[in-house]
């Protein structure tokens, strides 16, 4: 037994958890637990009260036209399984298997890991790549904030004390979609030095006309990389030359720290790679 | 010092009613209150594998649930399975390959093995190897623990 001494209270619904959370300044938040009792284990979180949202419906996934909305408290190993997610978020289904290990993956969950914002966790890269949003909610009502407006630096968000995490939204692929999250970790489940997400969409003739990437583990929070990777743009295909190019542009944006830079450049480029292949793939199983 | 409360476990099929404090973890409970000590305290962390547990059926950090949270769900830990005088099968095949040797991840390598082997009855080395990931193992090299998995699943090496 490690954590120092809190209270706990098990929410049945979300208004109860704000509620909760409101009368307490050192409450804090407990869904899958997998980055917070780490925390409190080290005693570098020592929360008072532990509000337990497991049981306040937050596990849904529904598909609304072009919008996939995902509850926060969906599970890893369901987002890695469910054939909705496969096809409609396949990028966020890849991530989701990269994270830690099965063990982890049964309980940890998409809204804890996104507040959690460790800056090379695999689920904040998707949401800024794929350009995705949280809805949250408090006393006062719900807002909804866009990926680059939510990451502020090391494990910090702009999220108020008294905020839950209801909903992740992410757009839908198209049927041209093609994406890649390309990372590289010392051991197999560890947290990644570096990880590049990637995803794309192509027009009939098979050019690229949209494009959203972003890198972990290269700052305090996933940095937007779809302005360096422009020259994916208007691409038919992964070319050599175009994959030299993006592994240039990515190595000359970090000329500060060469080894990662290295590294960062040849996942970009392999995710540019697999990006186009699976959409190859997606095109042809589309037709 | 927190509230305590009461709370009704399932473990292994037989309900307990403990009174604890919310902090303590689902690991502390099964060692310390139910003296199951199968699941061991390693990094209590949830870096090494060696508390893993089954919570309704999952591969599950012991260490990183408290007990609290684990009132009405079915809780198994090794000693569900086999027995000093009756091994599970794939406590037969470690002991067979070698696939242990000071025994400290052995609890947990062997039933992570087992639950992965209900999902994936026929996987490749890889697959084993993956699934594993998260259990450390400081003494055997892993070759033969990997050995054990595969040869319960029927595959040939």
């Amino acid at each position: 037994m490690k954590p120092a001494p809190f209270d706990y209270v098990r929410c049945a619904n979300v208004p109860e958890a704000i509620a909760a959370l409101s009368g307490d300044e050192g409450a804090k938040v407990i869904a899958g637990g997998q980055s917070l009792v780490p925390l409190m284990a080290m005693r570098l979180a020592r929360p008072t009260l532990l509000v337990d949202v497991n049981d306040v419906g937050l596990d849904g996934i529904t598909v609304e036209r072009d919008v996939i909305r995902i509850g926060a408290c969906t599970r890893h190993r369901r987002l890695e399984r469910d054939p909705v997610i496969a096809r409609v978020a396949p990028l966020l289904q890849e991530a989701a298997g990269l994270i830690g290990y099965p063990a982890i993956r049964t309980r940890g969950t998409i809204g804890g890991s996104l507040v959690h914002a460790d800056p090379v966790a695999e689920l904040p890269t998707v949401l800024v790549a794929a350009g995705g949003f949280v809805v949250v909610r408090s006393g006062a009502g719900t807002r909804v904030i866009a990926a680059v407006d939510l990451f502020t630096g090391f494990l910090d968000t702009t999220l108020e004390h008294d905020e839950i995490v209801e909903d992740v939204l992410l757009p839908v692929a198209g049927t041209r979609h093609g994406s890649s999250f390309c990372e590289w970790s010392p051991r197999e489940g560890d947290f990644a030095t570096a990880g590049v997400a990637l995803a794309i969409e192509r027009d009939d003739d098979g050019r690229c006309v949209a494009l959203g990437a972003a890198a972990c583990g290269l700052a305090s929070v996933p940095l937007d990389c779809s302005t360096l990777l422009a020259a994916v743009l208007g691409e038919t295909s992964a070319s050599g030359a175009l994959l030299r190019q993006i592994a240039r542009v990515m190595r000359a944006d970090l000329a500060g720290d060469p080894d990662r830079a290295d590294l960062v450049g040849l996942l970009a480029a392999r995710a540019v790679h697999r990006a186009f292949a699976r959409s190859d793939e997606r095109s042809a199983a589309a037709a | 010092m927190s509230q305590t409360v009461n709370v009704k476990l399932n473990v292994n099929g037989a309900a307990a009613e403990i009174e604890l404090e919310p902090r303590e973890t689902l690991l502390d409970v099964v060692r310390e209150r139910l003296g199951l000590t199968g699941a061991h305290a390693g990094c209590e962390q949830g870096s090494c594998g060696a508390c893993t547990v089954l919570v309704d059926g999952e591969l599950t950090r012991s260490c990183l649930i408290f007990a609290v949270q684990c009132e009405d769900k079915a809780i198994t830990t090794i000693e569900h399975f086999g027995s000093p005088g009756a091994l599970h099968p794939m406590m037969e095949a470690f002991r067979r390959h070698h696939g242990l040797q000071c025994g400290f991840c052995t609890p947990a390598m062997v039933l992570t093995a087992i639950a992965f082997l209900e999902e994936s009855p026929h996987p490749t080395e890889s697959e084993v190897r993956s699934a594993l990931a998260g259990n450390l193992c400081r003494c055997t090299g892993y070759a033969g623990i990997v050995d054990a998995v595969l040869d319960v699943a029927g595959v040939a090496e």
